[in-house]
C-alpha cells in the first residue's frame, strides 16, 4: 500500500480511537501531542489499526514504535508482501 | 471468528452518521436519554463504545438528566485490566435502558477491596459488584490424578469467591454477580483432561458447577462468562499476547460481546428483560405468503429446508413461551386467513392456544404493536418484534423506539439463533409461576377482548360461565387464606393481619364463621379470591371482622354473591344483624363503599375515616348474578359446631 493511502486511512482511524477533532496525522505525531493517547489509548489504537490493515504486529514491534512515521514504515512493510 | 457473536449481528449497523450524531449529543439534547439509547442499539465497535460512554459520562458528572434509563452503580474488581471494558459496559447498558455508573477500583485489588469495609468499592454502596474474575485469579494446585486434593482444591476456589462475597454483602448489601471460568484452550494431555482429576480443565469444570449450584435461592447472579466463551469458541475467547502486554482477560474483540451480556444481566437484575414475543406471521413464522400461496403453499413441512427454518422459530417460541413469555401476533393479513394455518396446517407447531394477543389486520404494525401492549398492559419496552422485512423493522424501530427489534439476516435457517443470541429475555431468576405465567396473561387478554366484543357489562359477565365456590376455611385452603390476609392491601376492609396459627385457631372456633371464596371462569381459575371472618358481637350479632377481596375480580359482583352466602349462614345460626366497619388505611380507598353497596346502613363516622355500618339479617340482600354457585363443607361444621352446643349445654 502506498505511503499516501496509509496516511488516509490512518487519519480516519485516528477520528474513531481519539476524541480529537481532526487530528493531523504526521509522521512526527506521537503520544505526547495528543490528549487521551495514554498506554491503554494506544493498545486501541494498536487493536483498531491492526484490523483496519488486516495486519499483525509482534510484542516487540510495538514496543519499537516512536511516532507515526515508524509505524507508517512498519505498515507499507507489512502490506506490500 | 464467529460473525453472528463477535459482531452482535442481531443489532443494526451502525448508522454512517453515528460520530455526526454523536457530536450533536454533545452539544446538547432535549431527550439526552433516549437519544443515547437509540445510538446504543446499533452494532458497535469499541471505539464508538468508547465514545457513546464519554458522552454518558459527561452527562451523569454534569448530573444531567438520562430519563428514561434507569440508574444503575456497578462496582468492578478483576485481577485483569477493565479499563477498556468498562466504557463498552456503559455504553451497552443504554442499549438496555440503564443509565450505568461503573466504580473502578485501582488495578488487582480484588481481596482488598471485597473485604475493607471502609474500601472504595464498599463506600461507594453499589447495586452490584461484577467479580469479573478469570482462572488466573484462582489459587489453582494442579494434582494430576489425585481426586481428594483436587476436591479440595475446587472447594478452596470456591471458599475464595465466598469469602469475598461474604466480605462485599456484609459490607455493603450489594448483588454479587460472579463470573463462571473459561478455561485456557489448550490442554496438557489432550481428551484426558476432562477426565483425570486436578488438570486445570477439570478443576475448572468442578469450580463452575459448584457456583452455580450455590447461586439459586442466594439473591446472588451468575454471568456465564464460560458459556459465551464456549458459544464462541475458546481459541478465540482468549488472547494470550493481549494478556502478556496489557492483562487483557480476553480478546478485544469479544469486548462488545462481554459487555452486552454484563448489560443484559444488569437490566434483568432492575427488571428490564423482555417479556413479550410479536411475531410476524408470513415469511417469519412460515415460509411465504398464506393470502398468495395458501395452506397448501406455504412451507413449514419437516423434510423441506426453507420449512425446518420457519419451525425452528416456532420451537423457539414455544420454548420461550413455556418459561413464561407471552406470545402475540402482528401480521399484515385477513385475520381469517392469518388463523388458518395456526387451525388447520397439520405441520404448525403453533396453536391459536399458544398466542395471547392475535392482531391480524391491514393496520401498520406500529398500531397493532401498541394494542398488544395495551392488551397485555405492559410497556412498550417489555416488547420483542420479530419480522424478516426490513422495511416494518425500520418502521417500529423509528415509530416505537423502545420495541426491541432483532436485526435478521437474509437466511431463514439462521432466523431462530439470532433471536436466541440477542437475549432478549435475559433472566436472573426463575420460579415455577413463571411456567404458569404466559398462560396468566393469556386468560386475561381473552377477558380484555371479551369485554370488547361482549356489549354491556352485565351482558359480558353473564358471558363469563362463572361459577363460585363458597368453603369454610380448611387445611387445604389455609397457605392461601394466610397469604391473602396478610397480602391484601387494596380491597381489604379492616386490613387485619393474622398469622397462620391465628387462622388455624379461627378455622376450629365454633362461634367464628369464616369463608374462603374461589372463582372460575370459562377462560380459567382465578383460585381463591375472597377471605370473610365474622366473629360473634352482642347478642345475635355478627362482627364482620374481616372481608377482602383480590383486585383480579373487581368489578364481577363477586362481592355481592359473598353477601347472599353470608346472610344465608346467619340467618341459619340465628344472628339477626350483621355489623361491618372500614378501616382506611390508606391503601384501601376502594373499598370504602363496600358496605354501602352491599346494602348496609352506615351507623357512625368518627374523624379518621372509620365508618360502621349494619344489616338485619333478614334482608334479601343483593340480587342474584348469574353466576353458579357451589357451596361445600359447611353442613360437616354446623353439625360439629351443633355438637359442640349440645356438648357445652
Amino acid at each position: 500500500m502506498d505511503e499516501a493511502r496509509i496516511y488516509a486511512r490512518l487519519a480516519e482511524i485516528f477520528d474513531d480511537v481519539f476524541d480529537e477533532d481532526s487530528l493531523e496525522v504526521t509522521p512526527e505525531l506521537s503520544a505526547k501531542d495528543v490528549a487521551g493517547w495514554d498506554s491503554l489509548a494506544h493498545i486501541r489504537l494498536m487493536l483498531t489499526i491492526e484490523r483496519a490493515f488486516k495486519v499483525r504486529f509482534s510484542t516487540a514491534q510495538i514496543g519499537k514504535l516512536g511516532n507515526v512515521g515508524d509505524l507508517v514504515s512498519l505498515l507499507k512493510a507489512q502490506t506490500s508482501s | 471468528m464467529n460473525s453472528l457473536y463477535a459482531e452482535l449481528q442481531w443489532l443494526p449497523r451502525a448508522p454512517k452518521e453515528f460520530a455526526g450524531r454523536l457530536k450533536a449529543l454533545r452539544n446538547g439534547s432535549r431527550s439526552l436519554g433516549r437519544e443515547v439509547q437509540a445510538l446504543a442499539s446499533h452494532a458497535l465497535d469499541l471505539n464508538q463504545l468508547t465514545k457513546l460512554a464519554k458522552v454518558i459520562g459527561k452527562a451523569q458528572a454534569e448530573e444531567e438528566s438520562l430519563e428514561p434509563l434507569t440508574r444503575f452503580r456497578l462496582a468492578v474488581l478483576s485481577n485483569s485490566t477493565m479499563d477498556l471494558i468498562v466504557p463498552a459496559l456503559v455504553a451497552s447498558a443504554a442499549r438496555h435502558g440503564i443509565a450505568l455508573e461503573v466504580i473502578q477500583p485501582s488495578y488487582d485489588q480484588v481481596a482488598q477491596e471485597a473485604l475493607t469495609p471502609d474500601s472504595k468499592v464498599n463506600c461507594s454502596k453499589p447495586d452490584a459488584v461484577l467479580l469479573a474474575l478469570d482462572y488466573r485469579a484462582l489459587p489453582l494446585k494442579l494434582r494430576l490424578g489425585d481426586a481428594e486434593a483436587s476436591s479440595a482444591t475446587v472447594q478452596g476456589a470456591v471458599g475464595y469467591l465466598q469469602a469475598l462475597r461474604n466480605g462485599i454483602k456484609s459490607n455493603s448489601n450489594a448483588v454479587c454477580i460472579f463470573q463462571s471460568f473459561a478455561p485456557p484452550a489448550e490442554r496438557i494431555f489432550g481428551n484426558l483432561d476432562r477426565t483425570l482429576p486436578g488438570t486445570e480443565r477439570s478443576l475448572l469444570d468442578g469450580i463452575n458447577r459448584e457456583l452455580a449450584g450455590l447461586i439459586p435461592g442466594s439473591g446472588d447472579v451468575l454471568l456465564d462468562v464460560a458459556g459465551v466463551a464456549e458459544t464462541v469458541g475458546l481459541a478465540d475467547w482468549h488472547n494470550t499476547q493481549l494478556w502478556n502486554m496489557a492483562k487483557f482477560s480476553f480478546s478485544d474483540e469479544l469486548i462488545p460481546l462481554y459487555a452486552d451480556h454484563v448489560a443484559r444481566t444488569v437490566a434483568a437484575i432492575r427488571g428490564k428483560s423482555g417479556k413479550v414475543l410479536i411475531l410476524d406471521l408470513d415469511n417469519t413464522v412460515w415460509g411465504g405468503v398464506i393470502g398468495d400461496d395458501g395452506l397448501e403453499g406455504i412451507q413449514i413441512a419437516q423434510g423441506d429446508a426453507r420449512g425446518e427454518a420457519h419451525l425452528a422459530v416456532q420451537r423457539l417460541a414455544l420454548d420461550l413461551r413455556q418459561r413464561g413469555i407471552v406470545l402475540a401476533v402482528s401480521s399484515k393479513n385477513r385475520d381469517e386467513v392469518a388463523r388458518e394455518p395456526f387451525e388447520k396446517h397439520p405441520e404448525m407447531l403453533l396453536k391459536l392456544d399458544d398466542i395471547a394477543v392475535f392482531q391480524a389486520n391491514w393496520n401498520d404494525k406500529a398500531t397493532n404493536i401498541q394494542a398488544i401492549a395495551e392488551e397485555l398492559s405492559l410497556g412498550l419496552d417489555a416488547m420483542v418484534f420479530l419480522d424478516d422485512n426490513p422495511v416494518e423493522r425500520g418502521l417500529i424501530r423509528k415509530l416505537l423506539p423502545q420495541v426491541a427489534v432483532p436485526e435478521l439476516p437474509e437466511e431463514p435457517a439462521y432466523y431462530a439463533r439470532t433471536l436466541a443470541a440477542g437475549g432478549y429475555f435475559e433472566a436472573v431468576a426463575f420460579a415455577s409461576e413463571d411456567l404458569k405465567r404466559a398462560g396468566f396473561y393469556q386468560d386475561n387478554a381473552k377477558r380484555a377482548s371479551l369485554q370488547k366484543q361482549v356489549g354491556g357489562v352485565d351482558a359480558y359477565l353473564a358471558s363469563l360461565n362463572m361459577t363460585i365456590t363458597f368453603q369454610p376455611f380448611d387445611a387445604t385452603g389455609r397457605a392461601r387464606i394466610v397469604q391473602l390476609i396478610n397480602k391484601s392491601n387494596q380491597y381489604n376492609l379492616t386490613t387485619r393481619r393474622y398469622t397462620h396459627p391465628e387462622v388455624n385457631e379461627a378455622e376450629h372456633d365454633p362461634a367464628v364463621f369464616t369463608l374462603q371464596v374461589r372463582l372460575a371462569d370459562i377462560f380459567g381459575d382465578n383460585g381463591m379470591i375472597s377471605v370473610v371472618i365474622c366473629r360473634p358481637g352482642d347478642a345475635a350479632v355478627w362482627e364482620i371482622d374481616t372481608w377482602l377481596m383480590s383486585c383480579r375480580v373487581l368489578g364481577r359482583k363477586v362481592e355481592h354473591m359473598v353477601m347472599r352466602e353470608v346472610l344465608e349462614h346467619a340467618r341459619a345460626a340465628g344472628i339477626r344483624k350483621l355489623a361491618g366497619t372500614y378501616l382506611p388505611t390508606g391503601r384501601n380507598k376502594l373499598a370504602a363503599d363496600h358496605y354501602a353497596r352491599l346494602g348496609f346502613t352506615k351507623v357512625h363516622e368518627d374523624l379518621s375515616g372509620t365508618t360502621r355500618w349494619e344489616l338485619q339479617a333478614e334482608s334479601t340482600g343483593p340480587e342474584s348474578e348469574p353466576m353458579t354457585v357451589v357451596s361445600q363443607g359447611f353442613a360437616a361444621r354446623e353439625q360439629e359446631s351443633i355438637a359442640e352446643r349440645v356438648e357445652n349445654k
